[in-house]
């Protein structure tokens, strides 16, 4: 994760601006753009949300949580959101409405409470099987600027890769075919594989793909729908 | 910022000096007894500082065992560089899992070692300590063993800001010791998924140090290879974090 920082004369500014009031534990306002960077996938809705330290939406090398999984087989953020909300999150669902294309954006606004202190994104990735952009507990900048922070690809490791249409309830195999793709998504796979050998959340290894939209071993089209990462970009601007 | 430091370090250092110099230097102006019979002014022991770190290494990928993980304290320099050709230590490290020679290195200060390879998804925390104050430069390398030569770590990073319980954390991308044509091919591998030979040390590939372009796989049209779609892998391979514990 590499992390940016832009504008040093408002961050000096800014920086006097606090040091004059001497407070930098008040509500934030948070100006949001995460922007799909890849050419041929596209994210289910994402959810964002500010957060307490102590809590996460995902940790690497640790298991999936049961939200986590639902929203990396399926896009379905549902469990994700009620569990921020239970412990008292600042939570923005859906921005884009549905489907991030590739290339596109979606903006959007949170105000976090002082408590927030961590910021944190995830949805998943299509086509996939459990694939997911994501953030874990990036900490929110007391000093107003512009911060830009490049987002990867992780493998939920819940779900073989077997790259074919299927299912996006958890526990049933292969990927959930929303209308839009119903044409980019080849169909009559045989399986990449039918093995999971690590259920920890990981770098996802990418996509193997085929070019063969009827037939072959993979439904996901090699030339068009693999990734390198980063994959996403999140610009937040700290007002 | 190296020499900033070591400065600063030095300059204290003597500074100490002069000040027990100069209170020893009153005490014997005090005393003006003719009796008194000088004894040989001994130089105060200065107990060097020594620091201590904490390193976490993260395995990131889905099915890369990671070799034992060499870590290394040592002066201003980078143990290999984008460009260059990699040194013989690193070559072994980077084709066989081996670095036994990379710790052995004379420019090195302080050295520890993982007992043994750090599976995928699992962490491995090393503790290292020095009294050194010129180790103030961080080497961290592994081999991720099903390659024929891959590896991922960092070298040289000055790590003399660090404060007492500061953390500093990096994902770590993926190197080619460009030692060892990627031919994937049976022998060559050390890893679970061949079990080949590691080190040889003829140089058949660039013979530079670059970033690693991935694995290919049989799966994917390498026809000779002995991997599979499961031994692909992307950027991070490694999640590192430091803490200053002393």
């Amino acid at each position: 994760m590499k992390v940016i920082k832009k504008s040093p004369i408002k961050i000096a500014l800014s920086a006097l601006t606090l040091a004059l009031v001497s407070s930098t534990t008040m509500a934030q306002e948070l100006s949001i753009t995460v922007t799909n960077l890849t050419q041929g996938l596209h994210f289910t809705p994402v959810v964002t949300a500010a957060h307490s330290s102590d809590n996460h939406i995902f940790m690497l090398s640790e298991m999936a949580t049961t939200e986590l999984q639902t929203m990396a087989e399926g896009g379905d953020i549902s469990g994700l959101v009620s569990m921020l909300t239970n412990a008292d999150a600042n939570v923005n669902e859906n921005p884009a409405s549905g489907l991030l294309a590739p290339s596109m954006s979606a903006s959007f606004t949170l105000t976090n409470d002082s408590a927030n202190t961590h910021l944190s994104l995830a949805a998943m990735i299509l086509p996939s099987n459990d694939g997911f952009v994501g953030l874990d507990s990036w900490t929110i900048p007391d000093t107003a600027g512009t911060y830009t922070v490049f987002l990867n690809a992780y493998d939920a490791g819940t779900e073989a890769n077997n790259e074919l249409r299927g299912s996006g309830a958890i526990g049933e195999a292969g990927m959930p075919v929303p209308p839009p793709l119903e044409a980019s998504i080849g169909m009559n796979g045989t399986g990449i594989t039918d093995m999971e050998s690590n259920d920890k959340v990981h770098i996802h290894r990418g996509s193997l793909g085929d070019d063969d939209m009827a037939a072959g071993k993979s439904d996901i089209n090699n030339s068009v729908q693999r990734w390198l990462n980063p994959i996403a970009k999140l610009t937040i601007t700290v007002q | 910022m190296l020499t900033f430091n070591t400065y600063k370090k030095m300059n204290h250092k003597i500074s100490h000096q002069l000040l027990v110099a100069s209170i020893l230097t009153v005490g014997l102006a005090a005393c003006n007894d003719n009796d008194y019979t000088p004894e040989a002014v001994v130089p105060p022991v200065v107990t060097p500082m020594e620091y201590s770190y904490s390193i976490t290494l993260t395995n990131l990928t889905y099915a890369q065992p990671l070799s034992p993980i060499a870590v290394s304290l040592h002066g201003d320099s980078k143990m290999w560089q984008i460009g260059q050709a990699a040194s013989v230590p690193l070559e072994k490290l980077s084709e066989s899992g081996d670095n036994s020679d990379f710790l052995a290195l004379a420019t090195n200060m302080a050295t520890t070692s993982s007992e043994g390879p750090v599976p995928p998804g699992t962490s491995v925390t090393l503790n290292i300590s020095t009294t050194e104050s010129m180790a103030n430069y961080l080497t961290v390398v592994t081999m991720l063993v099903n390659t024929n030569d891959a590896f991922s770590g960092l070298t040289g990073v000055d790590i003399s800001t660090l404060e007492l319980n500061q953390e500093k954390s990096w994902r770590l991308n993926v190197y080619d010791s460009g030692t060892e044509k990627n031919d994937e091919a049976a022998g060559t591998i050390p890893g679970p998924a061949d079990g080949g030979v590691g080190y040889d040390s003829a140089r058949n590939d660039t013979n530079l140090v670059g970033y690693h372009s991935g694995v290919v796989s049989k799966d994917d049209g390498l026809s000779s290879s002995v991997l599979t779609q499961a031994h692909r892998f992307d950027n991070p391979a490694v999640k590192l974090t430091i803490t200053r514990t002393k």
